[in-house]
C-alpha cells in the first residue's frame, strides 16, 4: 500500500537567489583572480565591478519576482556564471595583449554590452507577458528574419570581415544581424510548423522501417536547405548557414517525431558540405585545416591554415587536467583568443576540470530549455523552447567541437562567453524567452474551484469523516 | 603572493566550479520526478490516532471479485490505471487480479486528495476478462465518457473515467 502525493511546484525563486549569489562569487573571483595572475594583485575595482555585477543579476531576479514568479530557477545563474566567466577571460586577455603592446579595451566594451544585454532580457520579461503573442507574429518574423540575413549583402552598409560578409557598420557600431535572425527564425519555425506538422508528420511510404513524407512535403526543408546554401555561398559563412539549417531540422524532428526528417536532413547537410567543400576554396581549406592540422604545409598556410586550430590545440594541451591558473598561461598566442578561440584559453588556464564545468553549463541550460518545453501545455511554446535550447546547444557544440578538432571549424560565437555585443544581447534574449515560457511552464494549473460553489449542509455520504464538497455547474 | 596561495586559490576556485554545477544539479533532480510515492508501510511508526482511524475503516471489498483467469488479461487487457488530470496527474497503478479502491479515504487503494470526491468513491475491478466500475454511493458521481454511472459498467481501455476533479483511463 502506497500513497501517491500530488507534486507541489516551488517557485524555486528562493533557490535561484542562492544559486546567483553563488554565481555572483564565480564571476568576481575571475577577474580577482584574473587581476592576480597578470598584476600580481587584486584589481582595484573588484569591488566597483562586483557590486555592479550583483546589481544587474538582482536586477533581473526581482524583475522575475515581479513578472515570472514560476520560472525556472537554474536558467538565470546559469547564465550569469557563464558571463561573468567570459568577463573575467576577456579582461585577462586585454592585458596579455597590452603587455605585447597592442591595446585593446574588449573588456570594457563587452561590460557595457552585458549591461545593455541584461536590461534588454528584463524588458522582454516584462513587456511579453505571455509567449503566446509571438505565434501572431509568426510571417512578420520570417520576414524580419530574412532582412536581417540579407542585410550584409546591401552594399554600403555590410561590411566583410576576415572573408565573411556577416557584419553590418551603422554608426561606428558593428554587429552581426545573424545573431538575431536565428530567434527570428526560431520563432517563425514554431509558428510555421505547430501549423503544419500533421502535414508533414502524414503518412508515407515506409522504407527500411523509416517512415518517409510524401515527395511533395518536403517543399519546406528543401527551402530552408536552399536559403542556408545561398548564406553559405553569398556571405561566405559556414557557421550561420549551419546553425540555421540545423535549427530547422531540429525543430521539425520537435514537431513531427519523424526520425525520417533527422536523416533527410543529415543527407541534405552532407550533399551540401561535399559540394561547397570542392567548390569553394574557403570551405575547402576548412576541411584541409581540419584533417591535415599537423601538416606543416598547412600550418603555415595563410590565410586558412590550421595554424590557429594547432595552436589552441597546443595551449589546452599546456593547461592540463588543473589549467595553468588564471593568468599564468600564454592564451594571446591564438589568433581571436577573446571571441573564437575563447574556449581554448578557458581551456589553458582553468584545464580540463574548468571547461568541463563550464560545459556542463551548458549541458544544464539545455535541459533546463527542454524540460520547459516538455512543460509547457501549448504546441507553439513546445516547439519555441525546444528550438532555443537547441539554438545554445548547437553553438557550443559546433564551437567547442571545431576548436578541440572534432569537426571542422565554423565560425560562431560561443554563447554568453565569447567577446562580441550581438550574440550576447541575443542569447540574453534566448534567456529572457525560456525565462518566460517556463514560468507559464511551471505555473500549476488554475484549480475548477472558483466554477463550483459547495452546496452548505450537504450531508457527507456514508462513512466520510470529512465533508465532500458538492458539484455544481459542471455537465 | 606566495606560491603556494595562488595554488590553493587556482584549485578553489575550480572547486567553486564545480560546487555551481552540482547545487544545479541538485535543484533540478528535484522536478525529473513527477509525483513522490512514500511506501505506507514505512511510516507505521507516525501518529496513534491516525493509524486509529485507519485501522476502523471498513476492510476494503478486495477479496470478493472474480478472479480473472490469466488467459484473458493476456496481451489484450489494460495493465494499469493512469490519472490523466487532477491533482495526481501522471499517477500510474498497476493493475492486478484484485479490485481498485478509489476514493479520499487513507484505506483506498488510490487516495485521491480531493475535496469532491467521496471517502470510498468508486471502484474497478476485473470480472469474465473485463474491467468494470462501480459507484460506491457517492456524493459527485462518478462518469464513464461523461455518462454517469449508475450501475457496474465496463470500462474499455482508454475511456476517461472522471471521479470528482481527477479523470482515469484504463491503459495497457
Amino acid at each position: 500500500m502506497a500513497t501517491v502525493q500530488p507534486h507541489r511546484v516551488r517557485a524555486g525563486r528562493g533557490v535561484e537567489l542562492g544559486l546567483l549569489l553563488l554565481a555572483l562569487a564565480i564571476g568576481v573571483a575571475s577577474y580577482a583572480l584574473a587581476g592576480i595572475g597578470t598584476t600580481d594583485e587584486v584589481p582595484p575595482d573588484v569591488i566597483g565591478y562586483g557590486v555592479g555585477m550583483a546589481a544587474l543579476a538582482i536586477g533581473i531576479h526581482l524583475v522575475l519576482r515581479w513578472r515570472a514568479p514560476f520560472a525556472d530557477p537554474v536558467i538565470l545563474p546559469i547564465t550569469v556564471a557563464l558571463n561573468g566567466i567570459g568577463l573575467a577571460m576577456i579582461y585577462r586577455i586585454d592585458f596579455a595583449y597590452a603587455a605585447r603592446g597592442r591595446e585593446d579595451t574588449f573588456a570594457q566594451r563587452q561590460l557595457v554590452w552585458t549591461a545593455v544585454s541584461v536590461v534588454l532580457a528584463a524588458a522582454v520579461i516584462i513587456l511579453l507577458r505571455d509567449h503566446r503573442t509571438l505565434r501572431r507574429y509568426t510571417y512578420t518574423a520570417m520576414i524580419a528574419g530574412l532582412v536581417l540575413v540579407l542585410l550584409p549583402l546591401v552594399p554600403g552598409l555590410g561590411v566583410s570581415i576576415n572573408g565573411a560578409s556577416i557584419w553590418v557598420r551603422v554608426g561606428g557600431v558593428g554587429f552581426q544581424p545573424a545573431e538575431f535572425a536565428k530567434i527570428a527564425f526560431a520563432i517563425f519555425f514554431a509558428g510555421y510548423l505547430v501549423t503544419h506538422r500533421d502535414t508533414l508528420a502524414l503518412a508515407g511510404p515506409k522504407v527500411l522501417g523509416l517512415q518517409l513524407p510524401r515527395p511533395r512535403d518536403l517543399g519546406p526543408i528543401l527551402i530552408v536547405w536552399g536559403a542556408s546554401v545561398a548564406v553559405l555561398v553569398l556571405e561566405r559563412d559556414l557557421g550561420t548557414s549551419l546553425l540555421f539549417f540545423g535549427l530547422f531540422v531540429a525543430m521539425l524532428y520537435l514537431a513531427t517525431e519523424r526520425l525520417s526528417w533527422v536523416v533527410i536532413g543529415l543527407l541534405l547537410f552532407v550533399l551540401g558540405a561535399i559540394v561547397a567543400a570542392s567548390t569553394f576554396a574557403h570551405v575547402g581549406a576548412r576541411f584541409d585545416a581540419w584533417l591535415h592540422a599537423f601538416d606543416p604545409a598547412v600550418f603555415d598556410q595563410s590565410p586558412g591554415g590550421s595554424g590557429q586550430l594547432v595552436r589552441g590545440l597546443f595551449g589546452m594541451a599546456s593547461g592540463g587536467l588543473f589549467g595553468t591558473g588564471w593568468g599564468q598561461g600564454r592564451p594571446d598566442l591564438v589568433p581571436f583568443a577573446e571571441s573564437d578561440f575563447i574556449v581554448a584559453s578557458l581551456g589553458e588556464e582553468l584545464g580540463l576540470t574548468g571547461l568541463l564545468a563550464i560545459l556542463l553549463f551548458y549541458a544544464i541550460l539545455t535541459e533546463r530549455g527542454m524540460r520547459t518545453a516538455i512543460g509547457v501545455r501549448d504546441g507553439f511554446g513546445k516547439l519555441l523552447a525546444g528550438g532555443l535550447a537547441f539554438i545554445v546547444a548547437l553553438q557550443t557544440f559546433v564551437v567547442v567541437g571545431g576548436v578541440t578538432r572534432i569537426i571542422p571549424l565554423t565560425g560562431l560565437t560561443t554563447p554568453f562567453i565569447a567577446y562580441g555585443g550581438s550574440s550576447l544581447v541575443a542569447n540574453w534574449v534566448i534567456v529572457a524567452l525560456l525565462l518566460r515560457i517556463s514560468d507559464e511552464a511551471r505555473r500549476p494549473a488554475p484549480s475548477m474551484k472558483p466554477t463550483l460553489t459547495p452546496v452548505a449542509g450537504t450531508p457527507a455520504v456514508g462513512d466520510d469523516d470529512q465533508l465532500t464538497e458538492v458539484m455544481r455547474g459542471v455537465r | 603572493m606566495s606560491e603556494l596561495t595562488i595554488t590553493l586559490l587556482r584549485l578553489g576556485y575550480l572547486a567553486l566550479l564545480w560546487v555551481l554545477v552540482l547545487f544545479a544539479i541538485g535543484v533540478l533532480r528535484r522536478d525529473l520526478y513527477g509525483t513522490r510515492i512514500t511506501d505506507r508501510r514505512r511510516r507505521k511508526a507516525v501518529p496513534a490516532a491516525a493509524a486509529a482511524s485507519v485501522a476502523t475503516e471498513p476492510t476494503k471489498p478486495e477479496g470478493a471479485p472474480a478472479r480473472v483467469p490469466r488467459s484473458a488479461r493476456g496481451g489484450s487487457g489494460p495493465g494499469r490505471l493512469v490519472v490523466t488530470e487532477g491533482p495526481l496527474r501522471g499517477t500510474i497503478v498497476p493493475l492486478g487480479t484484485s479490485a481498485v479502491l478509489i476514493g479520499r479515504a487513507p484505506g483506498c487503494t488510490l487516495v485521491l486528495d480531493d475535496d469532491y470526491s467521496s471517502s470510498r468513491h468508486a471502484r474497478i475491478f476485473p470480472q469474465g476478462g473485463q474491467w468494470f466500475v462501480e459507484d460506491l454511493g457517492s456524493t459527485n458521481g462518478t462518469f464513464v465518457a461523461d455518462q454517469r454511472v449508475e450501475a457496474p459498467t465496463p470500462v474499455p481501455t482508454g475511456t476517461p473515467v472522471r471521479v470528482g476533479q481527477s479523470v482515469l483511463e484504463l491503459q495497457r
